[in-house]
């Protein structure tokens, strides 16, 4: 264990950002998300929760595939070259890392994908544990415990210091450029820290949600509870609660148009949209009930079944703070609860 | 649960992703119905895209336009090009209809699983039941299991659309499939028709009348009324739903199991389909 005094932060992510692109939480017009570090970013490691998640780190919101060139009628493909240079994400959350761990399901399952493939070898991830859990936290449901992220280096913020742990070999790799930085640490005050941050998640409103019944047996059973039907209605299909969640991974692939071809970019979409699932013949899910029911059925029954067990839910808490309807997988959960 | 965070030891050697197309060039087009043309795509310096099984299917992409999955109609064992039939009913499907021999396209795949033409169907007699354009899907069985004709029983080929216009691969249907000996076809269409003198009505009624003996196995490919009507008939027959074989088909991005779009279920139709028996339908939730 080492330690570092949080004054010299600043110089941390200089030291880092020397050799590599580093991405930490940044406050930037009123709001804090994960961005690239630069001299004058306002670095906020206070606010417990960016607004995003930092999956686009490893999977962007938008990124170009291929391009393709037309000249006199003849095609040609460039794919897009892969991310090639190692990173740096520092500040993450427990969640958010378990959130990496699904897409990682998704992604790096045969065929392997190789964009994000390419990113997930070269990132590191410098995790830090949850000072101060929130009212809209529920990680440990999942099994996520906020005071030992996984990662390949966790962190702790305890006083006017940070504690640091390298856990992979990325993790020492990274510990030993910067090791002049630091100076050795006690584990025991870690461990009253973690002590401490466990005490508060147990009293969190959402600390004794129960995922009875959920899992891959709700895939047959859950379908068709009349339930859907009853807890539906408020959804906009906005699509909020699935740009802002760190496991939503279902995207769309579409065209910019170059003037001599084009470039073949893929971008997040959402399975709350109309239109996801339109095809020229019709469209399987026409009703917005089917389209509310297909995430939560997805995130809580079909993917533990394909996934041994593993839910596409960490309990972030992202969607209950930001629905402008105040509908989210707590309320489906609870309400399922209820039935049982 | 949470579990340990593993490092990605994927290799960096890996240079091209599944969703990268390749070029391909339309050799060669037939105008089979108003609405249906079948595309022959060759690689540019010749040959075949790639190799694939009868039933899987390939994104075809016009550049600005769009890109879909189509089934892929020729047999594996033609070794000399891929052929797509294509209905026109959408804007990618109104471009590709617009487009001449020599031009060029972007294809990728092969996509998906596969009619089990080498495993459980083998062996088998065989009832193919397909309406309209969705003998596309079905001609690339059919081809495969007449080039193999010795590993297959009795093979009976019913095909029925809305007019003597519409059937797709008349020409090949009449000239080819009906000489090879043991295969019975069974062609009708929806309505009376001038210069029509073969069957007239719909697929299941005319299945009905057939009245097949149960020791088949039955691919049942059409629009989705008449794969219900159709599965009915071959269940009164005494069929069992192990014993019949469809194809589903959904929206699709990617093509391999990752964009979520064709997700039913724990299934991921471009990925786990889109061929399945109908006792595996049976198991998915009723959106497809």
């Amino acid at each position: 264990m080492l330690k570092i005094k949080t004054a010299d932060l600043p110089a941390l992510y200089e030291r880092i950002a020397q050799s590599q692109d580093l991405f930490l939480p940044v406050r930037s017009a009123g709001q804090t998300d994960f961005a690239l570090w630069q001299k004058d970013a306002q670095v906020d490691l206070d606010t417990l929760k960016t607004v995003k998640s930092p999956k686009d780190v490893f999977f962007p919101q938008s990124e170009t595939l291929y391009s393709c060139h037309r000249e006199d009628g003849k095609l040609s493909v460039t794919p897009e070259e892969l991310c090639d240079k190692p990173f740096v994400v520092f500040g993450m959350k427990a969640c958010d890392v378990q959130g990496i761990a699904v897409l990682d399901k998704v992604f790096l399952s045969e065929p392997v994908d190789s964009y994000y493939a390419a990113r997930r070898t070269h990132g590191t991830i410098v995790a830090l544990a949850c000072g101060r859990p929130e009212t809209s936290c529920f990680c440990t449901v999942f099994g996520i415990d906020p005071a030992a992220p996984e990662g390949d280096v966790v962190t702790w913020m305890v006083d006017q210091w940070l504690y640091w742990d390298a856990k992979t070999d990325k993790g020492f790799a990274l510990t030993d450029f910067l090791h002049d930085l630091f100076e050795p640490a006690d584990e025991s005050t870690v461990e009253q820290v973690k002590t401490a941050i466990r005490a508060i998640v147990k009293k969190l409103p959402y600390a004794d949600l129960s995922l009875e019944g959920w899992g891959a047996q709700a895939a047959d059973t859950r379908f068709d509870s009349p339930i859907w039907e009853q807890l539906y209605k408020p959804c906009l299909a906005c699509g909020t609660c699935t740009f802002v969640c760190p496991t939503c991974q279902c995207y769309d692939i579409k065209d910019y148009d170059t003037g001599s071809g084009v470039q073949r970019y893929r971008c997040w979409d959402s399975c709350m949209y109309s239109d996801f699932t339109m095809m020229a013949h019709g469209n399987n899910r026409t009703s917005q009930m089917q389209r509310f029911r297909q995430r939560f059925m997805h995130k809580l029954a079909y993917f533990p079944a394909n996934n041994d067990g593993v839910f596409s839910c960490v309990g972030c808490g992202r969607c209950v703070d930001k629905c402008p309807s105040h509908l989210n997988i707590v309320k489906v959960i609870k309400a399922f609860g209820k039935e049982d | 649960m949470s579990e340990p965070m593993h490092e990605c030891k994927y290799n960096p050697g890996f240079m091209r992703d599944t969703l990268i197309p390749q070029v391909g060039i339309i050799t060669d087009i037939r105008t089979e119905t108003p609405d249906v043309k079948t595309f022959r795509v060759n690689a540019p310096g010749g040959g075949k895209l790639f190799e694939h099984m009868p039933g899987q299917c390939a994104m075809v992409c016009a550049p600005g336009v769009g890109e879909a999955m189509f089934s892929i109609t020729s047999s594996p064992t033609n070794k000399e090009y891929q052929e797509f039939s294509i209905k026109r009913c959408g804007q990618l499907t109104e471009h590709l209809h617009s487009l001449q021999p020599g031009d060029e396209i972007m294809v990728r795949g092969p996509y998906g699983n596969n009619f089990p033409v080498e495993t459980e169907l083998k062996g088998q007699n065989l009832l193919f039941i397909a309406g309209g354009i969705a003998l596309a899907p079905l001609r690339s069985v059919i081809n495969y299991v007449l080039d193999n004709r010795d590993n297959y029983g009795s093979i009976d080929i019913l095909y029925g659309s809305r007019s003597a216009d519409d059937l797709v691969q008349r020409k090949e249907i009449e000239e080819v499939w009906s000489k090879v000996p043991g295969v019975n076809i069974y062609l009708t269409i929806d309505r009376e028709q001038a210069g029509w003198d073969g069957h007239v009505g719909f697929v299941p009624n005319y299945l009905k009348e057939i009245g097949f003996t149960t020791d088949k196995t039955a691919i049942l490919c059409g629009p989705p009324i008449m794969i219900k009507f159709c599965l009915q008939a071959l269940q009164e027959m005494g069929f069992s739903k192990e014993q019949v074989y469809t194809t589903l088909e959904l929206r699709m991005k990617c093509g391999v199991g990752k964009c979520g779009r064709c997700n039913i279920g724990t299934k991921y139709v471009c990925k786990d389909g889109p061929v399945f028996r109908f006792d595996q339908v049976d198991e998915l939730p009723n959106e497809y």
